[in-house]
């Protein structure tokens, strides 16, 4: 039952995020902040983890090859369909539910306990907006750490195929264009779009409606991680039934 | 003019405020006050619209407050200022962006203009040179200056102020008291204190009315907490041994 109630809430908070509208001259500069915390500031941690996963993927693939019937192109092709369709736009999504959605948390969590949200709500601004609407507006340039993403991840599988060799370049390269369907870029697009937004909106939730204290700051910070990477596994489905199938 | 009139609050079934009658007048000082858990912070809540009252009504001067659509309601919210108890400064704003920010908000003034106003109130509230300093490297006594001068900086009708003393030491205690009794006096402002600080009573409460388990049950000035016949309010004023050995005194 309360379950139903929070999905209620969330939606409710939704809909007064999109209500009356703060001033663009305050709102500006508040998108360009979350755009540096939020988007650039993530940079390096995607581009360190789809490096490597993307190398080990490889690895793993080649490694798997036993039969010397499987041509070693194959290493290419697994790797891009891995890390295009699947660990870029999803696990990444997931990793950065810890990073980016607990700093949405812990930020709106502290300005609630610290009653700076009941402030704002005193000097008669929509506080839904002034919060949570720049930081959707900063993630709709998700897509692009996604991109960046999937490039180093297949860069990651091909320097590990190649210096290790497991295959040739011209094999990986030739394997990253085989039987390429132009709609699994939209599909990994799509999702990650869908993703960003509840990056956005679901530990902004957790932050807004917090009760308590500095203690359920951080409580707040793992229940938004659990739900948001929850709620991407479980949307992850339902896009890819949908658009796959 | 702040008018109360039957005001009734509770959560969970559970009875906050129990049919609230008061009068916050214009250009004083007005306290509630009463122990931790008497319902203070809840009608404090209710007079900024923060808790929709279970029924009886609030007046600024004539406009209902609980008659007024949300729209109309964040109107009046802007002729309303407050301080909070730990001040509520915006943590990613220095002093200056802290004070500007309601100006921002709610005004078409031009940047000159804005920072006019706000040198103007930080001089009010004695923080010179304190303009690009962060909330985190100022102490408690001059976050309050700062959550004060927010609160003035648009010129509000009414303003609120929830335990502004707390956490602070008697010295700057009385410091941030008379800061905001004058404040009031200077621009007609109707202020609503809510504390617990027998200091505070004692230093600027021109009308006083006391709170006990969500009833209001003593009314005054501060001239007049020696006369009290209510057990409760001495009970209360009399746990701080100062006001006791007062009284001993003004009774010899």
């Amino acid at each position: 039952m309360k379950t139903i109630e929070k999905i209620g809430s969330y939606f409710l908070m939704l809909q007064k995020v999109f209500g009356k509208f703060t001033k663009w001259s305050v709102l500006r500069p508040l998108i360009f902040k979350d755009i540096e915390v939020l988007i650039l500031g993530s940079i390096g941690i995607v581009a360190f983890i789809s490096f490597f996963v993307g190398g080990v993927v490889a690895i793993q693939t080649a490694l798997n090859m036993s039969n010397p019937l499987i041509p070693k192109n194959l290493i290419g092709y697994a790797t891009r369909q891995s890390v295009i369709m699947e660990f870029a736009p999803t696990f990444m999504s997931i990793i950065m539910a810890g990073k980016v959605g607990s700093y949405i948390t812990s930020s709106i969590g502290t300005m609630r306990v610290t009653e700076q949200i009941d402030a704002l709500e005193v000097m008669g601004i929509n506080t839904y907006n002034y919060l949570i609407f720049p930081k959707i507006i900063a993630l709709l340039l998700y897509p692009f750490i996604i991109t960046f993403s999937m490039f180093l991840g297949v860069l990651g599988g091909y320097i590990a195929s190649v210096y290790g060799e497991f295959c040739s370049s011209a094999l990986f390269i030739e394997g990253i264009q085989i039987d390429f369907i132009p709609f699994h870029i939209q599909y990994a697009f799509i999702k990650t779009i869908i993703f960003s937004f509840l990056l956005a909106t679901i530990p902004a939730y957790h932050g807004y409606y917090l009760k308590g204290g500095a203690l359920q700051v951080g409580k707040a910070s793992t229940t938004s991680f659990v739900w948001t990477s929850v709620v991407i596994i479980f949307v992850n489905y339902i896009i890819t039934q949908i658009l796959l199938v | 003019m702040i008018t109360v009139q039957n005001l009734c609050k509770s959560f969970d079934q559970v009875n906050i405020l129990e049919k609230i009658n008061a009068k916050f007048e214009r250009g004083k000082t007005n306290l509630i006050i009463g122990q931790s858990g008497s319902g203070k912070t809840v009608l404090l809540k209710c007079l900024l619209g923060l808790h929709i009252p279970n029924s009886g009504k609030i007046f600024f001067n004539d406009v209902s407050l609980t008659d007024l659509k949300s729209k109309e309601r964040r109107l009046l919210r802007q002729e309303m200022g407050i301080v909070f108890q730990g001040s509520a400064l915006f943590d990613s704003m220095n002093v200056e962006e802290n004070i500007i920010f309601p100006l921002k908000m709610f005004t078409s003034k031009t940047d000159d203009e804005m920072l006019e106003r706000v040198n103007e109130v930080i001089k009010r509230v004695n923080l010179v040179d304190s303009n690009q300093k962060m909330p985190s490297e100022l102490s408690g006594g001059m976050q309050k200056r700062v959550a004060i001068a927010r609160a003035i900086v648009m010129n509000p009708k009414f303003l609120f102020c929830d335990e502004p003393n707390s956490g602070l030491d008697p010295k700057t205690a009385i410091i941030i008291d008379n800061l905001i009794q004058e404040i009031t006096k200077e621009y007609g402002i109707t202020t609503v204190i809510n504390t617990h600080d027998m200091n505070s009573v004692m230093e600027i409460g021109e009308n006083i009315i006391f709170l006990k388990d969500g009833l209001k049950e003593w009314e005054g000035t501060k001239e007049e907490i020696f006369n009290s016949k209510n057990t409760n309010f001495d009970e209360f004023v009399y746990s701080s041994e100062i006001l006791k050995k007062a009284k001993e005194f003004m009774k010899k």
